[in-house]
């Protein structure tokens, strides 16, 4: 990903902001400036997630694209947050520790890197709650 | 809006071909399906070209007037198009050569698909492919295709009985028809054990669950109903032509084991067709893992959900089985060339529907049906051809 891309992401990457309509209820993560229930009608404002979710389902990814190939194996799931959205994240912790409905909680972590010496990047990860 | 038939396919050899360049491989399915209907280039109006990612693959876009003009019709200044919508882009390039025909724009329309996979390294290829899913909120956290495929699986292992020998035995079963298809990467069986001691990919998905990477190009070529018999005596009608799109994500769909684009276009194509689950012969389905095979088989309605691990076991979408699915060998044993994969399930439907398909012939097949998917299920495009 370029630098650009990247930074200009940085507000929903480091801290799980998104919105809710406030016409039907609906949190969005990553956030939605457009209610597909209620389109037009829609109110939009922003909300920052609390952050802990339950595994929805899971993997452990054991070959990997270029930017994630020193990580393997690692542990990706989707994780659908208290307030209703989903989004698909690496879990910390061993491959056999992961199970559906397993409670999780945010934690600020190296996600991926371009290359030996090139530009780090951060965002949310997840592990077991306590 | 005017009746449409395929009057002439063709498609090269699919596998790693480090000795043919991009425009060569397309070049070579195009003559062949030129050939098959009998028409010269200049009887072309327009072409459709599916193509995901030639930018990337090989460093080359403008493809559809690359393409035109290997094929010698530079100087005919014909409408050629690229289409893009990842694995089915193929399958949006018939589509759209099907509308244009159809609606008396144009008569005589190339459907094509390309793609060259093998000219980058391992870990570029894949990490291409996981553009077909949403880059910033899949990709960037690490998902990779076989990734999002296998938490497909791990939902649906968990809510349905299927078990590891009933997914497995897909490959088998494709494998197998590869085996009796001379186009096909890999052409020759497997077992369960196979499978089951390949290496992990993303758990539970293991080396042979996934189809491979694959050059390879297809083209077919469509012309009115009512002009088909001045190229053929073997026309294959197109009775229903219909697409569907979903979240881009897989976790933001409704149901992570359903793919409701392809019940919305299975549906929708069934309804146009006036037909049944029960009336097709036989179905090329989006096998890109050997998950998507089960869902598609039961998101197109031919069992009830959770039922297709028992069908798969039981053979009945076996070659000799009541409804053979993926009679090509699928992407699996086939090879997945991703822009071509939806003109290459056309092309075997037409083979088989006019009883060429050698040793892999599904007798007195007269209603195919073919199911291309985009992404994880973003968007798939369903067609039901018949003789
Ligand atoms: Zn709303």
């Amino acid at each position: 990903m370029s630098v650009a891309r990247f930074w200009r992401k940085i507000p929903q990457r480091y801290n799980l902001i998104g919105t809710q309509c406030t016409t039907c209820g609906r949190y969005f993560f990553p956030p939605r400036t457009f209610c597909p229930e209620c389109r037009r009608a829609g109110n939009i404002v922003d909300h920052k997630f609390r952050g802990y979710g339950t595994v929805v389902t899971h993997t452990v990814i054991r070959t990997a694209s270029e930017q994630f190939e020193q990580m393997t194996p690692y542990v990706l799931a989707i994780v659908e947050l208290d307030e209703g959205p989903r989004i698909t994240a690496q879990i910390v912790c061993e491959p056999e520790e992961v199970f559906i409905g397993m409670k999780v909680t945010p934690v600020f972590r190296r996600i991926a890197a371009d290359g030996e010496s090139g530009v780090i990047h951060y965002g949310t990860k997840y592990v077991p709650a306590e | 809006m005017r009746d449409v038939a395929v009057i002439g396919v063709g498609c090269t050899p699919f596998g790693e071909k480090w000795e043919t360049s991009f425009r060569h491989l397309f070049i070579e399915a195009g003559a062949l399906a030129l050939d098959d209907a009998q028409v010269a280039g200049e009887q072309i109006d327009a072409m459709y070209v599916g193509n995901m990612s030639a930018g990337r693959f090989v460093e080359q876009e403008h493809i559809g007037a690359l393409i035109a003009d290997y094929a010698g019709l530079a100087s005919h200044h014909i409408p050629s198009t690229r289409v893009e919508a990842a694995c089915s882009s193929g399958g949006l390039a018939f589509r759209q050569a099907v509308i244009a025909v159809a609606s008396g724009m144009e008569d005589i329309v190339v459907a094509a698909g390309v793609e060259k996979m093998t000219d980058v390294a391992t870990g570029a290829s894949v990490d291409t492919l996981a553009g077909a899913a949403d880059r910033e909120w899949e990709g960037f956290v690490g998902a990779t295709f076989p990734g999002l495929y296998a938490m497909l699986a791990t939902d649906y292992m968990h809510r349905y009985p299927l078990t590891r020998e009933q997914l497995a035995q897909v490959a088998v079963k494709n494998h197998y028809n590869g085996a009796r298809n001379p186009i096909a990467q890999f052409q020759q069986e497997i077992t369960i054990d196979t499978v089951l001691k390949s290496s992990l990919v993303a758990d539970p998905l293991r080396l042979f669950d996934c189809s491979p990477i694959t050059d390879g190009a297809a083209a077919v070529i469509l012309a009115p109903l009512e002009r088909a018999r001045e190229f053929t005596d073997t026309p294959v009608r197109v009775l229903a032509s219909a697409q569907a799109s979903d979240t881009i994500t897989l976790h933001d769909r409704r149901d992570i084991s359903t793919l409701d684009a392809t019940v919305a276009a299975g549906r929708k194509a069934f309804s146009i067709a006036g037909l049944t689950p029960k009336d097709i012969n036989l179905v090329e389905v989006h096998d890109c893992f050997t998950i998507a095979e089960i869902c598609a088989i039961e998101d197109l309605g031919f069992c009830k959900k959770g039922e297709a691990g028992k069908l798969t076991e039981d053979g009945v979408t076996s070659l000799h089985g009541s409804i053979p699915v993926n009679t090509s060998g699928g992407l699996k044993a086939c090879g997945h060339p991703v822009g071509a994969t939806g003109i290459k399930q056309v092309y075997e439907v037409v083979q088989q529907l006019r009883g060429e398909a050698g040793k892999r012939q599904v007798s007195g097949a007269k209603i195919g049906m073919t199911h291309n998917v985009g992404g994880t299920g973003a968007t798939v495009a369903v067609h039901i051809l018949g003789v």
